[in-house]
């Protein structure tokens, strides 16, 4: 099966195809397409997607699921990820699959010592989450300043990028089962900046 | 062979999917017009807060889409163009249904159209009333914007004549409606209020009316402050607030220089059609007063129905429609969101 991998939770516009042994749940990458600009992901990523699959030389429709990132990430561009996903699995009547764009980066590290992910957040702080050294995610996702965390004997993996591969493979078990996939729900930690009005500016002197 | 058109809508708090069939002939008919609003969650702010309203969007995004294809009884195989806003707009708000839009284009094999907000709502009103005139004006009236357009061809001639240097006429009555302790949107309360009172009670100032005046723009930041004057005033002297005449008065004074503006426009350019849309053209006064000072001038006066004139997606297909018609080329899939899109812009 062909699985179309999106993720625009850090300042890379990532997409690509990864292939998954329905059998041996083997995973192989075919084809990436990835920009790093914070800046571009409304602009850049349908372009990938289609780079991708022509690299792959297959097209949308041979494609039997989607692994789509869903953050935590601080960029309006994680919107851009996500809508991408669930149109195209809208219209072309396959699944699309969240994975925490945290759990992606500590799959494509791999299984054999605990982790400790951090990606930007912007405002002096980092999104982060710690994994067990047979990758299970241990704590997080949270998000707060990077000072505060002790990596303790945790390997550390500091403002990497998911790749295809490590969001496929986050998603290789259900995937794999066929599940129902979950909603695709942004991991966006924080609550938007926004204030009740106070009282009322007066225009004249009291 | 008719072709359907979808149209994307996302720029400010309302996600929009509309469905149209274009005829051989030109004309477009509506197929369905369905809208998603986050306005109840931003009421509490007085105001949209683009966050809260990018978020909603892509919530809605793909619920908004199945009921459209529901409503039309079509299934998404069937369309042969994507329309979506470009701009102008809020920058987050746009960026999901552009990056909506382009994807559903991608899967479906279809042209993409980035298209003009502004635009859009002039030729919403073709579904109702057909063909427009050319040329014809246009007032367009909302939260976000207040302008005066000559249109001479909707799929790509619109040339602006006047806007407003301030405030957006919705944003006079967003402002005034708080001040007078009215709900959030301000508009359908004030017009609501206003009906009981007397728009002569209070001589608000008419903003941008003076002989050096720009001829054909807009102020309401004066007015607004105007009523907030004269409400502190009535409090100090410990007199109860006639929120009728408050708002009646005001409404007037809104209603008296936006038709005077247009009137005299179409007037001296000969213009004989005057279209007026957004949100603000649901207003009862400003309809009324138009459709008064439209027959003295001899002006024919189209609004379309209040459905029509707020934020959806069936104006978006609709501009869609006649920008593919007229054989304009698509867009890239490279497109960018644009929030401060010219309405020269009609496609890009």
């Amino acid at each position: 099966m062909l699985v179309l991998a999106i993720d625009t939770a850090t300042p890379a516009v990532t997409a690509g195809i990864v292939a998954v042994d329905p059998q041996t749940g083997g995973l192989d990458t075919v084809a990436t397409r990835v920009t790093v600009d914070a800046r571009a992901h409304g602009e850049l990523l349908t372009p990938h997607v289609l780079a991708a699959t022509e690299q792959a030389g297959v097209t949308l429709r041979d494609l039997g699921a989607i692994a789509c990132g869903v953050g935590p990430g601080p960029y309006t561009g994680l919107r851009a990820g996500m809508v991408t996903a669930a149109t195209l699995a809208h219209s072309l009547g396959i699944p699309a699959y969240p994975v925490c764009s945290l759990d992606a980066i500590a799959a494509a590290a791999g299984p054999g010592e605990p982790l400790l992910v951090l990606t930007d957040a912007r405002r002096r702080e980092v999104y982060w989450a710690a994994y067990d050294a047979d990758g299970t995610r241990a704590d997080g996702p949270h998000v707060g300043r990077a000072a505060d965390l002790d990596p303790g004997g945790c390997r550390v993996l500091d403002h990497e990028h998911p790749t295809p591969l490590g969001l496929v493979r986050a998603a290789r078990e259900s995937l794999l089962a066929g599940d129902e996939p979950a909603p695709l729900t942004p991991l966006y930690l924080r609550r938007p900046d926004a204030t009740e009005p106070g009282a009322r500016k007066r225009v004249t002197a009291p | 062979m008719s072709r359907i058109i979808m149209g994307v809508e996302s720029s400010c708090d309302e996600t929009g999917i509309g469905l149209v069939r274009l005829h051989d002939d030109g004309t477009v008919e509506l197929l369905a017009d369905e809208v998603a609003s986050s306005v109840e969650q931003h009421a509490r702010f007085g105001g949209v807060v683009p966050e809260v309203a990018s978020r909603a969007h892509l919530e809605a995004m793909v619920p908004t889409t199945r009921r459209a294809f529901t409503t039309a009884g079509l299934e998404m195989s069937d369309v042969d163009a994507i329309a979506v806003t470009a701009g102008p707009g809020l920058a987050g708000a746009l960026l999901v249904g552009v990056s909506a839009a382009k994807a559903y284009a991608a899967a479906l094999g279809v042209p993409l159209y980035g298209v003009n907000h502004l635009a859009g709502h002039i030729a919403v009103d073709t579904l109702q009333h057909g063909p427009l005139p050319s040329p014809c004006l246009a007032l367009l009236v909302s939260g976000g914007h207040t302008q005066l357009l000559r249109v001479d061809d909707i799929a790509g001639k619109i040339t602006e004549i006047g806007s407003t240097v301030d405030d957006a006429a919705g944003e006079a009555y967003d402002k005034v409606a708080r001040l007078l302790g009215l709900p959030y949107p301000g508009g359908p309360p004030i017009d609501k209020a206003a009906k009981a009172g007397d728009p002569q009670a209070i001589a608000f100032p008419r903003g941008m009316t003076g002989p050096r005046d720009a001829k054909f723009d807009f102020s309401f930041s004066g007015l607004k402050t105007a009523v907030a004057r004269w409400v502190e005033g009535a409090q100090a002297r410990g007199e109860e607030i006639p929120v009728a005449d408050v708002a009646a008065s005001f409404q007037e004074a809104v209603a008296d220089v936006l038709t005077a503006k247009a009137v005299r426009a179409a007037t001296e350019s000969g213009i004989g059609t005057l279209v007026i849309s957004g949100g603000v053209a649901a207003n009862s006064r400003l309809s009324s007063l138009a459709a008064q000072r439209c027959a003295e001038a001899g002006i024919e006066l189209r609004v379309p129905r209040p459905r029509l004139c707020t934020d959806n997606g069936a104006m978006i297909a609709a501009l869609g429609a006649h920008v593919v018609a007229a054989g304009c080329a698509p867009s890239s899939l490279d497109l960018s969101a644009n929030p401060a899109l010219p309405v020269s812009a009609v496609s890009v």
